[in-house]
């Protein structure tokens, strides 16, 4: 009676451990390919297929949640990559936008052009991959409803948007169809005031579908384009999509 | 009337590759969610040290890509092994009935020194079929939980449904709180039931000897 148990206890023991090596070497096969934007080649592609079916699944009319008035305040300040000229000048600053459908391609606008769109308000939450979220009170232009006056020269599925601050220091793509969802927001206010530079004044992105990473602070140009643009974290080892 | 120990099937071959394949699964998504909650540690403070030791202190990112990839296969495992359970039948000997709780309450006095009788000597007392009926349930919990956070938008309904963002967080957090408290508490009783009951698990087969009373809780 024993003989059996021993062989089969034996036998699956080995088993086990074969398994277990083979686990553990595919954990530190993954973790020690190239990297691609900062995280092995394996876990990049992973992120990439989240995001198909993600962008597969996407309906532009699935809204963040918005909040009632009262329930806001300021988010802490969490990041001065490209806000930290201190000789900024609000007054000198202009809004580049390229890639556009008109036959310059690009344009310049004032903090007024973009102030004379409808205004939109609303409180959602601000979603910072850290693991921590606020409810801001934001107020601006639908990104939508600019790209309607100034159509892109290209908005199929494989066109993007890419934003970065003045000196360019701070950069994010979105896909279109984020870009283009009804609470994302060229945004010049926050809790009911102009925007403090910290924050990123004059002009900032709110895509409240997306983590805070992609808000980006001071917009000095929008970009539209075919094919994705740079994105500053997605080259850190972010999730290059960072939607929900 | 005098029997022979003998050697019994225990736990089907299918049942404990799915218990060995869950173990690392689950423990890359509590290691890629610690690299997580690093960043912001919004429930608990864990000491320094304590980080240090498992080299936790700034992987976010990589946190997030290792969370995002194994989250595909700890949901497959687990959804292949409720479904065997069904279909096999072994539902029968993991899901709690009326008497299992009754009889949980017993074992875990028997288990405590206050109670002499035995628990039954069945594949799983009632303590281990709320137990181990819990932690699946446990696992579909992080499964819907994670999913309201990572797609919180897109699945706006079902974030709704857990009471909002916050909360599927807080959520999410909780029930792996409950892994680890598990984790401890099976590993326990692996050791105080001793050898044929864990070889059980790795090999399927157990020694079953009637002449002997129960010589603690099979775990």
């Amino acid at each position: 009676m024993e003989r059996p148990l021993k062989e089969q206890t034996r036998r699956s023991f080995l088993t086990g451990g074969i398994a277990a090596l083979a686990g553990f070497g595919a954990w530190r096969w993954i973790g020690s390919r190239n990297l691609e934007g900062d995280v092995p080649w394996p876990l990049r592609r992973a992120l990439q297929t989240n995001e198909e079916l993600t962008r597969d699944y996407f309906r532009p009319t699935r809204l963040a949640r918005e909040f009632p008035r009262g329930t806001s305040g300021m988010p802490k300040v969490n990041g001065e990559v490209g806000i930290d000229d201190d000789d900024f000048d609000v007054n000198k600053w202009r809004l580049e936008v390229h890639g556009l459908a008109s036959a310059e391609g690009q344009a310049t606008f004032t903090l007024a052009d973009i102030q004379a769109f409808p205004k939109v308000e609303f409180v959602s939450e601000l979603k910072c991959v850290e693991g921590w979220s606020k409810r801001v009170h934001w107020g601006g232009t639908r990104l939508a409803d600019f790209a309607r006056r100034y159509p892109p020269a290209r908005s199929g599925t494989d066109s993007y948007v890419g934003l970065a601050t003045p000196g360019g220091d701070y950069y994010v793509s979105l896909d279109m169809a984020s870009a283009l969802h009804p609470q994302t927001l060229l945004c010049y206010e926050m809790e009911g005031r102009l925007l403090e530079y910290s924050h990123g004044a004059p002009l900032r992105l709110v895509v409240p579908i997306k983590y805070g990473i992609k808000n980006l602070k001071c917009i000095g140009r929008i970009t539209f384009s075919r094919g994705r643009p740079p994105d500053y974290w997605g080259e850190r080892g972010y999730d290059e999509y960072a939607g929900f | 009337m005098t029997n022979l120990p003998r050697i019994e099937q225990k736990h089907p071959r299918a049942i404990r590759w799915f218990h060995w394949v869950n173990l690392p699964l689950l423990s890359l998504m509590i290691w890629s969610g610690m690299l997580i909650y690093w960043a912001h540690g919004v429930y608990i403070h864990f000491p320094d040290w304590f980080y240090k030791l498992f080299n936790i202190p700034y992987r976010l990112a990589e946190g997030m890509a290792w969370h995002f990839l194994i989250m595909w296969f700890f949901a497959l495992n687990g959804i292949a092994y409720v479904i065997y359970t069904v279909v096999s039948g072994e539902w029968r000997y993991l899901v709690p009935n009326r008497q299992s709780f009754v009889e949980a309450i017993q074992v875990t006095l028997h288990d405590l020194h206050l109670r002499k009788t035995a628990p039954p000597r069945r594949k799983f007392n009632g303590a281990q079929q709320i137990a181990y009926t819990s932690i699946v349930l446990m696992g579909a919990g992080s499964l819907i939980t994670g999913l309201a956070i990572f797609k919180s938008v897109q699945l706006g309904w079902l974030t709704a449904l857990l009471g909002g963002y916050e909360a599927a967080r807080l959520e999410h957090f909780l029930l792996t709180c409950g892994y680890v408290m598990f984790f401890f508490v099976h590993i326990g009783q692996v050791i105080r039931a001793g050898w044929n009951n864990f070889r059980a698990m790795v090999t399927g087969l157990e020694i079953v000897d009637d002449e002997e009373a129960a010589d603690g809780t099979p775990a």
